[in-house]
């Protein structure tokens, strides 16, 4: 059986900059998914999605230390352990894998990993609905 | 059908180098590195092999070791920030860009015929300051903020610097703090090397020491009093620069320099805490997939091989849109405009995917300051 529906359209969630250069992105929800899924849903992801890169980016004593300790070690300690960031961004790729398998891919929706777009972009790719062959 | 696995980095648009199979990234023209290499590690070596047993034997075995640690440090540093990716943006891929099109269309409204559009602008307001985001036509996206297309390198790099032929790459948001370390550290060095030269003539003024070779020793002088000035006043320049959490393309742009230009809407109006931002801020990570890999189909070589990546660079739509960056913004904005001032006006008759912006005078102007 085709699992690749048609693709019908896609919509890019643009990056949110009024306070700064920190990873945010929009909470607008955008009129292509308004019969797709509601809008709570929807800002409720992307909150969820900024609250991980405000995480992933904080400047806290956790960064400071980190960073202090690998000047210390001219950035060698990097080849063994892994950076606070890339810890947060596994957390966001499974959390967008959970939120495509419990809510976008049954509406046909489906998000892509903004670290595959060069964080710039939420792709949402609206598939084509399938609703009448179920 | 012969599917063959190639690596992301094989595909990348721009003009970078990639070695170690998509590990090491680099600019193309690498010869003023090799140099930068060549200087350091030649005036160390005339160091350690003619001043150093001199030294730790009349002063202390503790100078040489220091040399060592402070040498390996420097050359780390050197490495790390001329090997890694300076923040590079990846280019749009077509969807994305043909959603920006639209976008900017309908923004644009009905342009009538021999008139010029308006130029690509997009205002956003940081932390109470209006920021022009403009539209860059090589990759086809608004740029982010403090972001800079590199001519040299053919990318968009975020919080770009300048591109430093000395290291032989961009200095972006990734690797500013590796560069700030190297000037540091290489001034240092430098300082140190030259005040144990400097010791090592004074006593050698006594009948009792050993004569090292003179001329070695004046060479190494010449090229650390050189370097002295040149290094030590780019860490000075650069300290400054962090402490005002800019970069030196926004410097020389005088982006946030004047009265009626505003305040830096990125500073944190804290030295303290703009250098721990710049320096001990989190390590980003690349979004290039330098190492991913990708599947191509090549035919079998009798027929031309077309090989299909995810990555395109065909033309979307075709542009008729003329890059009139000198126009003023028609977009309300608060800044008086000086943007004509900045760009060049030879900008205006060029194809979209040229990049004739003012980026090419900036990184040029820095090399000259180099």
């Amino acid at each position: 059986m085709r699992q690749q529906a048609a693709v019908t359209a896609k919509v890019f969630i643009q990056r949110d900059y009024t306070n700064g250069t920190m990873c945010q992105f929009q909470t607008k929800f955008p009129s292509e998914l308004e019969t797709r899924i509601d809008k709570q849903q929807f800002e409720e992801t992307v909150r969820a999605l900024n609250n991980l890169y405000t995480e992933a980016e904080k400047l806290g004593s956790q960064s400071y230390i980190e960073g202090c300790l690998a000047c210390l070690t001219a950035y060698t300690v990097f080849l063994c352990m892994e950076t606070h960031y890339e810890k947060v961004l596994k957390k966001i790729a499974k959390y967008i894998q959970e939120q495509n398998d419990k809510i976008y891919a049954p509406r046909g929706l489906l998000l892509t990993d903004p670290i595959e777009r060069g964080l710039r972009v939420i792709e949402i790719t609206i598939f084509e609905d399938r609703s009448l062959t179920r | 059908m012969i599917t063959r696995k190639v690596r992301k980095w094989e595909k990348l648009p721009g003009k970078n180098t990639f070695c170690c199979d998509g590990r090491v990234m680099m600019a193309r023209q690498k010869g003023v590195f090799y140099l930068t290499l060549f200087l350091i590690t030649g005036t160390c070596a005339l160091f350690f092999a003619f001043e150093c047993p001199y030294l730790a034997v009349s002063l202390s075995p503790a100078i040489p070791v220091f040399a060592v640690l402070l040498f390996l440090f420097v050359m780390a540093m050197l490495l790390r920030t001329s090997f890694s990716d300076p923040g590079v943006l990846p280019r749009a891929l077509p969807e994305e860009a043909t959603f920006i099109e639209m976008e900017i269309e309908a923004a644009n409204g009905n342009v009538p015929a021999g008139q010029r559009p308006p130029p690509r602008i997009r205002n956003v307001q940081i932390n109470n300051q209006i920021v022009k985001l403009k539209y860059c036509y090589t990759c086809k996206i608004f740029r982010p903020p403090r972001a800079s297309h590199c001519s040299i390198c053919d990318n968009c790099v975020d919080r770009f610097d300048h591109h430093c032929p000395w290291v032989g790459n961009c200095v972006g948001k990734r690797n500013y703090r590796y560069f700030y370390l190297f000037t540091l550290s290489l001034s240092l060095l430098t300082i140190y090397i030259f005040t144990f030269d400097i010791v090592h003539v004074v006593m050698r003024e006594y009948p009792d020491t050993p004569l090292a070779s003179h001329r070695l020793n004046v060479l190494e002088v010449l090229v650390c009093f050189f370097t002295l000035w040149s290094v030590v006043g780019l860490t000075g320049f650069h300290t400054y620069l962090i402490s005002l959490n800019q970069t030196t393309n926004e410097d020389i742009k005088g982006s946030w320099s004047g009265k009626n230009r505003g305040q830096n809407p990125y500073s944190h109006k804290n030295i303290i805490k703009n250098c721990c931002e710049v320096l001990c801020g989190p390590t980003y990570p690349s979004v290039l997939d330098r190492r991913g890999l990708l599947q191509e189909d090549t035919p079998i070589p009798s027929s031309n091989p077309v090989p299909q990546t995810t990555k395109t660079t065909a033309p979307l739509i075709p542009n008729e849109h003329t890059p009139d960056d000198a126009k003023p913004s028609i977009a309300a904005s608060a800044e008086k405009s000086s943007s004509p001032k900045e760009e060049h006006p030879a900008a205006t008759k060029v194809p979209p995917l040229a990049s004739p912006e003012t980026d090419a005078e900036t990184s040029i102007a820095k090399e000259r300051a180099h």
